[in-house]
């Protein structure tokens, strides 16, 4: 600050040169209308150049805003998209139900907290029961299934992830059908095995996997992940070893997925049970 | 001392009431106009500081804003004539220095330092005055035919003013 003053003071007579100058000039481009015209060009010009420059540097910055804006705007196409395979299958089929009702509902969240190195890891969420979130909603992720949530509070909600060991997902092959029982076995984040696959199967390693959606949990098809190596198990079984869809080390942005059905279906469900 | 502020600040009304009663009007083949206030900034005594020498340049140019309805665009060129002065006086110091009692005029310093020392200084002034006007370097040619005509009519009058006016 000192020096700063002694350079002032040494060339105080260019200092206060330049300041008269910007003094006049300022006082030139506020009073005649001319060269203010002709100044704002040259500045519109200059700012336009720095906004071009600097714009695409602004756009990498708010990527994390225009994620949440895609994902918004996803999530209102999915629960669109969802409502119109109603209507299709309603009209297809000859149903008195004019009305087409979604069966499925989109929450978005973000993924603040998640553990993918404990044999029992969790997922926790940004949105609770304040946005809609109940236990036992499926979540998933663009790439494919992420988990069901497990607990629930005003704000917040904790899932179970595929990679935990208390996680059971019915899961079928795309291919031709066949369903089985997806699980994990505590070894590595993106390793799910899938049993209970009958012995005279056709499988083939890359073969998709997807949801069974017989769970009343998650809706039907959506992809839990590959097939990478399968053996024989007992004789009359295959145990699959998938490649896990979605990478849990990358994940940020996720559905909640709402079975607006689901009660009608587990009511029947238990009634049938019963007798 | 007072005496000397007293002279310079006739001097000063009598060069801005001169620029704009008289000069001003006459205006030779449609743009070319003489502006000798700056006569004043040429006059000041050799030893005046720096700092006094900028900010009565700044108050003449500003005060012949004020007549010419050109807000700052005098007292921008006369700033930086005034900025230019000391290096003008240094470049064409005689070798043993300014005498004491001697003042930038004619009469002490001979014609020909006076015209060079009057020709750069005005044509500087000119230079920013005629080029902040048209504010823009498309016309580069044009208006540098305009600063020199100009400059040459200034240095006449200011030249002729020596002989007629200061005297002594």
């Amino acid at each position: 600050m000192r020096n700063l003053l002694r350079l002032i003071i040494r060339y105080h007579f260019f200092f206060l040169f330049l300041l008269l100058e910007a003094i006049s000039v300022l006082i030139v481009v506020q009073n005649n209308s001319f060269q203010r015209a002709r100044f704002i060009g040259v500045t519109r010009s200059v700012e336009g150049f720095f906004l071009e420059t600097f714009g695409g540097i602004r756009e990498y910055l708010i990527l994390r805003q225009t994620n949440r804006d895609l994902q918004m705007e996803n999530t209102l196409l999915r629960n669109q998209l969802d409502g119109m395979n109603r209507k299709l299958q309603t009209d297809s089929g000859h149903s008195s139900d004019s009305v087409p009702r979604r069966q499925f509902s989109y929450i978005p969240a973000s993924v603040i907290n998640a553990s993918t190195n404990k044999q029992f890891n969790f997922i926790t969420l940004d949105k609770g029961r304040h946005h809609g979130i109940e236990p036992e909603m499926a979540v998933i992720s663009p790439r494919g299934v992420v988990g069901v949530v497990y607990a629930v509070s005003g704000d917040f909600s904790t899932v179970i992830p595929m990679i935990n060991r208390d996680f059971r997902l019915s899961a079928k092959i795309k291919r031709n059908g066949y369903f089985g029982s997806l699980s994990w076995m505590g070894a590595g984040y993106n390793m799910a095995i899938l049993e209970e696959i009958p012995y005279h199967v056709d499988l083939h390693p890359g073969d998709t996997i997807v949801t069974s959606g017989y769970s009343a949990i998650f809706p039907e098809g959506i992809l839990v992940g590959t097939v990478h190596d399968f053996e024989a198990v007992e004789g009359n079984f295959y145990s699959i070893t998938v490649d896990i869809a979605v990478d849990y080390k990358k994940l940020s942005h996720v559905y909640v997925i709402r079975n607006l059905l689901r009660e009608e279906q587990l009511e029947l469900e238990r009634i049938t049970g019963n007798d | 001392m007072i005496k000397l502020l007293g002279r310079n600040i006739i001097r000063f009304v009598v060069l801005v009431l001169a620029q704009i009663l008289v000069l001003n009007n006459i205006q030779v083949s449609g743009y070319i106009v003489p502006y000798i206030y700056v006569l004043f900034i040429l006059l000041l005594p050799f030893e005046t500081p720096g700092w006094l020498l900028l900010l009565t340049g700044f108050a003449l140019g500003i005060t012949v804003d004020l007549f010419t309805q050109t807000p700052g665009m005098h007292a921008a060129a006369t700033v930086f004539m005034a900025f230019l002065r000391p290096s003008v006086l240094e470049m064409s110091a005689p070798r043993d220095g300014y005498e004491a009692g001697t003042f930038p005029r004619l009469y002490y310093m001979g014609f020909q330092w006076f015209l060079r020392y009057t020709v750069i200084l005005v044509l500087a002034h000119h230079f920013v005055l005629f080029y902040i006007e048209v504010f823009r370097f498309s016309e580069f040619f044009s208006t540098l035919l305009r600063v020199l005509l100009s400059s040459l009519f200034s240095v006449i009058l200011i030249m002729l003013s020596q002989y007629f006016i200061y005297r002594k």
